[in-house]
C-alpha cells in the first residue's frame, strides 16, 4: 500500500470542489468555495469611495478583511490578509477605478487544511461575481511534501500536520486566446509563472521544484473547473466570451 | 508635457533629483539598462552588512544588525515557566517584531504598522521551522520548568529588506545568548543566580551549570530580491521596494536547504529561470552572511 492517504485519494487527486456564486444578497459579489471539508465564503463590496487611509489618486485600493471561524484575529490571519491582498492586487486592473476602495471579506466556515488556498480561490470567484475588472484569474493550490519525499496535493488538516513541508502556490489561469504568441513570455507559458508562493518547513530546493511541477499540472485542472463554474451562471449571450 | 512618455526628452534638461522624483520608473530603467543601481551597486549585490553582538546590556542576549542603512536591534530575555503538557521537555520561543514610528515615515504614532505582525509571523515560522534552536535544550526540569525566550526585534531604520535584517539580528542575538544560572529552592521555586559562587554559598547546586550557550545548527539566512521585467535586484532599498513592487524572499539554511520561498503576489510573475536565479543569489549571500556571523562571534570571544 503505497502513498496511501487517509481518505483513499491518490497523491495527485484533489478533494471534491464546489463553487457557488451570488449567494449573498447585499454584497456586490460573493462566492463560496469548498475543497472537501474546507469551506470559505467571500464577499466583495465596491468599488466604493476611497477611505482616507487607503486613498491613492492613481490606483484603486483593495482591502482584505479576514474573519476566522471563531475568536479574534491574530498574527496568522494578518499574514493571510496581507498575502491575499497582494495576490488580488496583482490580478486586478487597478488603474481603471482610481481613488476607490474594494473590500474583500473572507469568512472561514470550516478549516480542514489548505485554508489560504481555498480563500484565494473564493476571493477570485467573488471578484468575478462583482464584475471587478481582472487581468486574469488566479488559481491557488497547496502541495505537501511527505517525509519520504513524495508530493501530495490538496492536503487535509491532519495530513498537513504530518508533512515535512508544504507550499501554497498561486498560478495565473490558462488563457484561451486566438493569439498563440500572446500568452508566451520568454518561451514559457504565462500560466507557468507563479504569482504567490508561501512555503513552510525545511525542504531541498529540488523538492520545491518538484512541488512547482505538480502544482502547475494540477492548476490547469483547477483553472478549468473555475472557468466552467463561472461560465454556468453567465447569461447565454456572454457564454462565448468566457 | 509632463506625460511619462515625454520624460525621455526631459532627462537632459532637468535636475537629476527632480527627474528621480517625477519619473521614478524611467529613472530606474535608465540605470537598470546599464546594469547599475542609483547607489552604484551592481544588480545582484547586497549592501554592506554589519553585525554587532551584545548591543544591549540589560538582557541575556542581543545583537544589532545593519544592512545598508536598515537597522535592527534584537534582544532576548529569558524567563522560567512551566512547559505545556504536550511537550513537557521543551521550552519555547516567543518572537515579536516592532516597528516604532522612528523607523519610517509610513509608520504613524498611535497606529501600529501593518507590516509588523506579518513580519513577526514570518520570522517565527522561519526560526521555528528551520530547527535552528533545539527547544529541548531550553528544558530545565522535565515537566516542571523550562525557559521561555522572549525575542524582541526593534526596527530602528526601515530602508528595505526588513526581513533579512531582522532575521540576521535574531540569529546574532541567539548566538550571543548566555543562559542564566538558576537553582531550585527548598520550596520548589526556581531562582536566578547572579553567579555560580553564590549558589555554593547557599549550599545548593545550580540546576543548569555548564550549559550557558545554546547550540545553533542549520542557521537560516535570507535574501530579498526584486523582480522587475527581466531584471533581478538583490537587497532592495525602501525606494526600490516602493517603485518595483514584486518582492521575493528566499531563505536557505547553512546546508543549502530551502526554508522558505516567499513571494506574496506582485505584478511580475516568477518564472522558473527567475526562481533559479534568486536561489543562486541567495546561495552566494548565505556564504557572505555566514562569514559575517562567524567574525562577529569570534570577535565577541576575544573580548
Amino acid at each position: 500500500m503505497e502513498n496511501g492517504r487517509d481518505d483513499g485519494r491518490t497523491p495527485n487527486q484533489l478533494r471534491p470542489l464546489a463553487c457557488s456564486r451570488s449567494i449573498l444578497h447585499r454584497a456586490h459579489g460573493s462566492a463560496s468555495w469548498c475543497q472537501g471539508d474546507t469551506k470559505v465564503l467571500a464577499a466583495v463590496y465596491g468599488p466604493k469611495a476611497g477611505t482616507k487611509k487607503n486613498e491613492n489618486p492613481e490606483k484603486a485600493c483593495i482591502e482584505v478583511i479576514w474573519k476566522p471561524e471563531t475568536g479574534q484575529i491574530g498574527k496568522a490571519e494578518k499574514e493571510n490578509e496581507m498575502i491575499l491582498k497582494r495576490t488580488l492586487q496583482s490580478i486586478c486592473i487597478l488603474t481603471i477605478n482610481p481613488n476607490t476602495t474594494t473590500s474583500v471579506i473572507i469568512q472561514v466556515v470550516n478549516d480542514d487544511g489548505a485554508l489560504l488556498v481555498c480563500a484565494i480561490n473564493a476571493a477570485c470567484a467573488a471578484l468575478v461575481d462583482a464584475g471587478i475588472p481582472l487581468k486574469h484569474l488566479a488559481v491557488a493550490i497547496c502541495c505537501c511534501l511527505a517525509k519520504d519525499g513524495h508530493v501530495i496535493l490538496d492536503p487535509t488538516k491532519s495530513e498537513e500536520q504530518k508533512m515535512k513541508g508544504f507550499a501554497y502556490l498561486v498560478f495565473p489561469n490558462s488563457v484561451l486566446s486566438a493569439l498563440t504568441e500572446g500568452s508566451v513570455a520568454k518561451g514559457e507559458l504565462m500560466e507557468h509563472g507563479i504569482i504567490t508562493s508561501v512555503t513552510q518547513g525545511v525542504i531541498s530546493v529540488e523538492d520545491y521544484f518538484k512541488c512547482l511541477d505538480r502544482g502547475r499540472a494540477a492548476s490547469s485542472k483547477l483553472s478549468d473547473f473555475l472557468r466552467r463554474s463561472l461560465k454556468l451562471q453567465l447569461p447565454s449571450d456572454l457564454s462565448k466570451v468566457g | 508635457m509632463g506625460l511619462p512618455s515625454d520624460s525621455g526628452d526631459l532627462s537632459s534638461e532637468m535636475d537629476v533629483d527632480a527627474y528621480r522624483r517625477l519619473f521614478p520608473t524611467h529613472f530606474y530603467e535608465k540605470h537598470l539598462s546599464l546594469s547599475i543601481r542609483p547607489d552604484s551597486r551592481p544588480l545582484g549585490k547586497a549592501r554592506d552588512t554589519t553585525l554587532a553582538l551584545g548591543a544591549v546590556g540589560s538582557v541575556d542576549g542581543s545583537a544589532l544588525a545593519k544592512i545598508g542603512s536598515t537597522t535592527m536591534l534584537a534582544a532576548i530575555k529569558m524567563e522560567v515557566m512551566t512547559p505545556c503538557t504536550e511537550s513537557p521537555n521543551e521550552g519555547s520561543i516567543v518572537i515579536e517584531f516592532h516597528m516604532p514610528p522612528i523607523c519610517s515615515p509610513i509608520v504613524r504614532p498611535g497606529r501600529p504598522a501593518e507590516a509588523a505582525p506579518v513580519l513577526s509571523k514570518q520570522l517565527s515560522d522561519t526560526i521555528l521551522s528551520s530547527g535552528m534552536i533545539n527547544l529541548k535544550e531550553l528544558c530545565l526540569i522535565h515537566g516542571k520548568a523550562a525557559w521561555m525566550a522572549y525575542l524582541d526585534i526593534y526596527c530602528l531604520d526601515a530602508d528595505g529588506a526588513l526581513f533579512d535584517a531582522a532575521l540576521l539580528s535574531a540569529i546574532g542575538a541567539f548566538s550571543h545568548l548566555q543562559i542564566p544560572t538558576v537553582s531550585l529552592t527548598d520550596n520548589g521555586k526556581i531562582v536566578v543566580l547572579l553567579d555560580e559562587d553564590e549558589s555554593r554559598k547557599l549550599g545548593k547546586e545550580p540546576v543548569n551549570s555548564g550549559k550557558k550557550k545554546l547550540t545553533i545548527n542549520n542557521i537560516p539566512f535570507s535574501l530579498t530580491c526584486i523582480l522587475y521585467k527581466n531584471y533581478i535586484l538583490a537587497d532592495p532599498t525602501a525606494e526600490e521596494e516602493s517603485i518595483m513592487e514584486t518582492l521575493v524572499t528566499v531563505v536557505l539554511d547553512s546546508s543549502a536547504r530551502l526554508v522558505s520561498f516567499y513571494k506574496p503576489g506582485g505584478p511580475v510573475l516568477a518564472y522558473m529561470s527567475a526562481i533559479q536565479d534568486c536561489v543562486a543569489l541567495t546561495r552566494q549571500r548565505v556564504k557572505e552572511l555566514q562569514k559575517i556571523l562567524d567574525e562577529a562571534v569570534s570577535g565577541m570571544e576575544v573580548d
